[in-house]
């Protein structure tokens, strides 16, 4: 087992992640002197977007490829269901209406209130809070999985696209779209992206050869559904050809066949609504955690799942390793990581059907409990309950969001970054933290599905910053299926020099 | 023919009846309750249903209800499609309406409505149980009397069957719709089941109010008639049931309604499951050893075109088993032992390529007859085609009963073709078929894609020259059309072939001037153009009706390609790559092409709820969406390797495209 005992210090204020190079992490200590660094050891590293709603200036170019951008405000108070039902019938009658009215239409009310009172008795996925309103201003990621697109949704619910490849920048809006809380662009296909907004499932298609700016509404199918809203997480099967939407207040799974617009409501007894969906990336298995301390795996075969009742609380993130066969989770409430092994994972020659027996129980994989470090500045607490996970494609390098505590100034949010190897046993070992700048809390992060050189993972941060860390290294495994076979450059520097007139994205005049 | 397989057919339907009736009782026993239910009495009611349920006339009327149920899977079985006709204009689904077919279809439905009727109301009892009573006269006589409340629900029974019938014409109610998320029968049809208790309410409110304002006009004559027949009086001291006062009457509305529900549900539940029985994915064996099997096997079954439902479960089980088991992949792949042939791989990569041309020549032809605006490119695109797809145009009737070898898939003209035995058609249906159905063509649009007809497939066995010529056509369209306020015929009609080449004599001249003129006049009359004015859209989904097929064939291969580039041990795939990428590129190219024209790329619009499944409406969607991933399935799995394979330069541009996402 692995745990934080094991990792290099957290970096001293004002010093960022750059980036991983002969198997260490790179660090720069501020904005001013990076873009000299950046051009003489890895061009990535600093290259990103800054979503600022402090700056009242429109696009405004700073150097290395900064582009700050307004947005207004939009601050969502975090309520629960009940919350807002009391709210609502807190309402105080105008004086001309008859006394008998007002206090009857009073009972009413008083008795609505009380019997709204049991839903949350009832029904656990009702009380859900909409954790994903959060104060930073973007909202959703999503690389495209082939290609070094990606898409950004912000907090006034549009959603920009990004595109090294072109000089324009569509920006998606639609009537529909509110409360935006997932965007996944579909796999095996160039312009399609899934948006989960408050009342339906946008797909948007937009053309990678169009100039417009402003892709028209009428290029957005809508899937809807009666009683599925709100909408907080989809998934696209790695085929491209379904995509499953969940929402906390709906206890059943829609797997939607997108061109026909059609749905299937995927429903079983128990736990509540569907906080998250996460598809493996062999296309066998869905994740789906429900809101109490139950969750889900769906085989995608014929549509069955197996039940996972945790222990202590609802699990809280979940990742796949590429080849499907492995899942690991965390849940609410407790410090590490479990995994689960499938063992049908397709491509293992000899079993003709996918109905073979899973496993048995979870097994704890790392322990992230609260270590101190000392540094420079005093010591520093890392640890604790984790946010999210990602893994990299090429399953070499997993990245845990902590959540940290945000009163307390030594224990900041941060991103632990492990080795991983799964031949031929299932390893996990220290690779470093990943540090934004200083009152910047990471948020959201994503791994970019096709990197070519190693791992590139994308972080969101609070400040509305979004950066690249890449990781440099040449993979220990077979080539990924569908990755390019071709060997990396042997020598870092040479690789360096020769990424140095690639750029990622375009540098934004406007 | 695949005899054994063709069996399973019939197995899974009898499974699916045998369900629906098991299904019965309890459902019974629901409406029971329902039926009699009073607020004031719960216990009361309870009791007395369960003694009514277990009383001889309940049984007998469960077993009439069991008959019921069995003729309804008869029908099920016997009308079933899994390619949707489509009308393309109001004339055509007059013309199904009104076939023979649809006729003894209609008049089994209305008389099984009186039978369920019948059973409703001796279970719902009181008032309802007998046809007759007796009544005195004012002048002291008894007599036998016309109880009108048992007559009324006789005759509901009658009209919601009838009307179930014709909505499952214009509902496409017979089609028989493949899913894309597999489930198990149970949970699927638990899944179902609100929706049909939904569908069968609401569909029960509407036929019960149209119901109810024909009786209040028209309830007169069958009143009269069953009095004369049966020697029975009206009760004059009895207010009349075709009244306003009489049909304001809420408990004889709402058993009414309840009955009509009963009757749907049952219906609906007998077609639930039986779409669910017969969809079930069916394993067909890759290769057999023994070679009584062979037949058997997916190769064989996939080339087979009758019966078409097996042909689809054959494709459905090609799409899942190259995405889900290496095994049966592996046998694909593999070589025959004595000659080391990969005959399982060419077989199923020919079936799957020609489908998928047929489909490129079908969507060519239209292209070719229809400019964007709906008029007729010139005369020499439309000649080029003659030389080359038709052979025997003037074939008449040996055209009409032999395959003609371009088609490799027909979609049966009309609802009436049962997909068991797709035998010849009887030419009745011939002038209300899809497409051809339109008269509203110039003669020398007729002239130019009378070949091209030929070789479209949706005319089917159906469209003959044989059989056109019997039913000329009368009149076509100019451009005052428009100047009527009718939009202008859309994709212009594919009309029928004239083959007779005899020299135009004066007297044909002025005839054919006369019927000129015939035409002009008929078609500014409104009633007229509002018959034979094309359906928006409607031909775009005749076009993609069966692309149900092709979806999976596009899935089954590019599947397979994509396995083959790790599973391949022969490189038994490699020699086809470079026929099927052009294939699929020469699809891609045609089916953008359709998606330009008017109409094509319009949503239609979602229908609320009803049994007949929308899907085929929106098959042309699917089918683009993967045609394109497929395409992009085949470029990310191979990647710069594709540079290896020998295309046209046109197609290598086109491929370029999807390799770096930019289509």
């Amino acid at each position: 087992m692995c745990s934080l005992a094991l990792f290099p210090a957290p970096l001293p204020d004002g010093q960022t992640t750059l980036c991983e190079s002969n198997n260490e992490l790179l660090s720069g200590s501020d904005a001013e002197e990076r873009p000299k660094q950046v051009r003489s050891t890895q061009p990535q590293a600093s290259l990103g977007l800054w979503f600022d709603r402090t700056a009242d200036r429109n696009y405004q170019l700073t150097y290395g490829g900064y582009v700050q951008h307004h947005n207004p405000i939009l601050l969502f108070k975090k309520a629960s269901y009940p919350e807002l039902i009391c709210n609502n019938s807190a309402v105080s009658f105008p004086p001309a209406v008859p006394k008998c009215l007002s206090v009857s239409s009073g009972c009413t009310l008083a008795l609505l209130q009380w019997v709204s009172s049991f839903h949350g008795s009832l029904f656990p996925h009702l009380t859900v809070s909409y954790f994903f309103l959060s104060d930073c201003v973007v909202r959703a990621f999503a690389w495209h999985p082939h290609t070094d697109k990606f898409a950004v949704a912000l907090l006034d619910d549009s959603i920009k696209i990004y595109n090294p490849k072109s000089a324009t920048t569509p920006t998606l809006k639609h009537r529909l779209q509110r409360s935006v809380a997932a965007v996944q662009w579909k796999p095996l296909c160039a312009s399609a992206l899934a948006v989960a907004c408050q009342n339906c499932v946008l797909v948007w298609h937009v053309d990678p050869c169009s100039l417009s700016t402003r892709p028209s509404s009428g290029c957005a199918q809508v899937l809807s559904h009666p009683g599925h809203s709100p909408v907080t997480s989809i998934a696209w099967s790695p085929s491209g050809s379904l995509l499953a939407s969940a929402s906390p207040m709906d206890t059943a799974v829609m797997v939607w066949d997108v061109a026909a617009e059609s749905c299937v409501p995927l429903q079983r007894v128990g736990g509540g609504g569907v906080t998250f969906l996460s598809w493996s990336p062999d296309g066998s298995h869905v994740l789906a955690p429900t809101p109490s301390a139950l969750f889900r795996v769906w085989e995608t075969r014929m549509w069955t799942c197996e039940r996972w009742p945790c222990v202590k609380g609802r699990c809280q993130s979940g990742c796949w390793s590429p080849d499907g066969s492995r899942l690991l989770f965390t849940v609410q409430g407790e410090t590490v990581i479990y995994a689960l092994t499938f063992t049908d994972a397709p491509g293992s020659p000899g079993i003709s059907t996918g109905t073979s027996k899973g496993p048995q129980a979870a097994a704890v994989v790392a322990d992230l409990s609260e270590t101190s470090f000392n540094t420079a500045h005093g010591d520093v607490i890392v640890g604790g309950e984790i946010q999210s996970l990602a893994w990299d494609p090429r399953g070499e390098r997993l990245a845990v969001l902590l959540k940290g505590d945000p009163q307390a100034a030594d224990r900041p949010a941060i991103i632990a970054v492990f080795k991983t190897r799964t031949n031929p046993v299932f390893e996990l070992l220290p690779c470093g933290f990943v540090q934004g700048e200083a009152d910047a809390e990471p948020r959201l992060m994503q791994f970019h599905p096709s990197f070519q050189h190693g791992a590139l993972l994308t972080v969101c941060w609070s400040s509305g910053r979004i950066t690249h860390v890449p990781f440099y290294f040449l993979s220990a495994g077979v080539p990924h299926f569908g990755l390019s076979g071709s060997p990396l450059l042997p020598r870092p520097q040479e690789r360096c020099s020769a990424l140095a007139n690639q750029s990622l994205f375009t540098e934004m005049i406007s | 023919m695949a005899d054994c397989s063709a069996q399973v057919i019939c197995w899974r339907a009898a499974a699916s009846i045998a369900w629906a009736v098991l299904l019965l009782p309890p459902v019974t026993a629901v409406f029971v309750i329902l039926s009699r239910f009073s607020l004031l009495h719960p216990i009361h009611t309870i009791s007395e249903c369960f003694s009514l349920l277990t009383s001889a006339g309940a049984i007998f009327s469960l077993i009439l209800l069991c008959g019921v149920i069995l003729m309804v899977g008869f029908l099920n079985l016997e009308y079933y499609t899994v390619i949707p006709t489509i009308a393309c204009s109001k004339i055509a689904l007059l013309g199904q309406l009104l076939h023979p077919r649809q006729f003894v279809n209609s008049s089994a439905h209305c008389i099984m409505g009186i039978i369920v009727a019948w059973c409703c109301a001796v279970t719902i009892g009181g008032r309802y149980e007998t046809i007759g009573y007796p009544c005195t006269h004012s002048d002291g006589s008894t007599h036998m009397c016309l109880n009108e409340y048992h007559l009324i629900l006789l005759l509901a029974g009658a009209f919601v069957g009838f009307s179930h019938s014709l909505l499952g014409v214009i509902h496409n109610m017979n089609f028989v719709s493949f899913h894309t998320v597999q489930q198990y029968k149970y949970l699927r049809f638990k899944g179902s089941l609100p929706l049909v208790v939904k569908c069968s309410a609401t569909q029960a409110l509407y036929s019960v109010r149209n119901y109810v304002v024909v009786y209040f006009f028209l309830g007169y004559i069958p009143k009269a008639w069953i009095c004369k027949t049966l020697n029975l009086h009206l009760n004059s001291s009895i207010h009349p049931l075709d009244s306003i006062a009489g049909l304001l009457d809420l408990s004889l509305l709402y058993h009414l309604w309840i009955s009509a529900t009963f009757l749907l549900f049952t219906w609906y539940i007998t077609l639930l499951l039986f779409r669910i029985f017969v969809t079930e994915v069916y394993n067909f064996p890759v290769q057999s050893s023994f070679t009584e099997e062979a037949h058997q096997c997916l190769p064989k079954v996939l080339t087979d075109k009758e019966p078409m439902i097996l042909k689809f479960l054959a494709l459905q089980d090609l799409a899942l088993l190259s995405q889900h088991s290496p095994s049966r992949r592996c046998e694909v792949f593999s070589l025959s032992q004595p000659g080391g042939h990969p005959h399982n791989w060419n077989a199923i990569s020919r079936e799957c390529l020609s489908l998928l041309a047929d489909l490129t020549q079908r969507l060519v032809a239209y292209h070719d007859t229809v400019a964007t605006n709906g008029r007729a490119k010139s005369l020499s695109t439309g000649s080029e085609r003659k030389t080359s797809s038709e052979t025997s145009v003037t074939s008449g009737t040996e055209d009409l009963m032999s395959p003609r070898p371009t088609l490799m898939m027909k979609t049966p003209a009309s609802v009436f073709a049962r997909s068991i035995v797709g035998g010849p058609q009887s030419p009745l249906t011939a002038p209300f078929t899809p497409d051809l159905d339109s008269p509203f063509a110039s003669p020398s649009l007729r002239r130019l894609t009378a070949p091209v007809e030929q070789c479209s497939p949706w005319h089917g066995t159906v469209q003959s020259p044989h059989v056109m010529r019997r039913v000329p056509k009368l009149w076509s369209t100019s451009t005052d059309s428009q100047a009527n306020g009718s939009p202008p015929p859309s994709p212009a009609s594919v009309a029928s072939p004239q083959q007779q080449t005899s020299k135009p004599s004066l007297l044909a001249q002025f005839l054919q001037n006369r019927k000129e003129q015939v035409k002009h006049f008929l078609a500014k009359r409104v009633l007229i153009m509002y018959l034979f004015n094309k359906l928006p859209e409607a031909s775009s989904q005749a076009l993609f009706a069966d692309s149900q097929a092709h979806i999976w064939a596009l899935e089954g291969i590019s599947y397979l390609i994509q396995a083959s580039f790790s599973e391949d041990q022969f490189g038994v795939v490699q020699t086809a790559l470079p026929s099927i990428l052009s294939c699929m590129l020469v699809l891609q190219e045609a089916v953008d092409r359709h998606f330009k024209l008017p109409h094509a790329s319009s949503k239609p619009l979602r229908s609320a709820s009803s049994m007949g499944d929308p899907t085929y409406k929106t098959l042309r969607f699917a089918l683009r969406a993967t045609l394109k991933t497929a395409i992009y399935r085949i470029t990310t799995t191979f990647g710069d390797h594709l540079n290896a394979v020998q295309m046209s330069a046109e197609h290598r541009k086109r491929l370029q495209q999807f390799v770096e996402y930019k289509d």
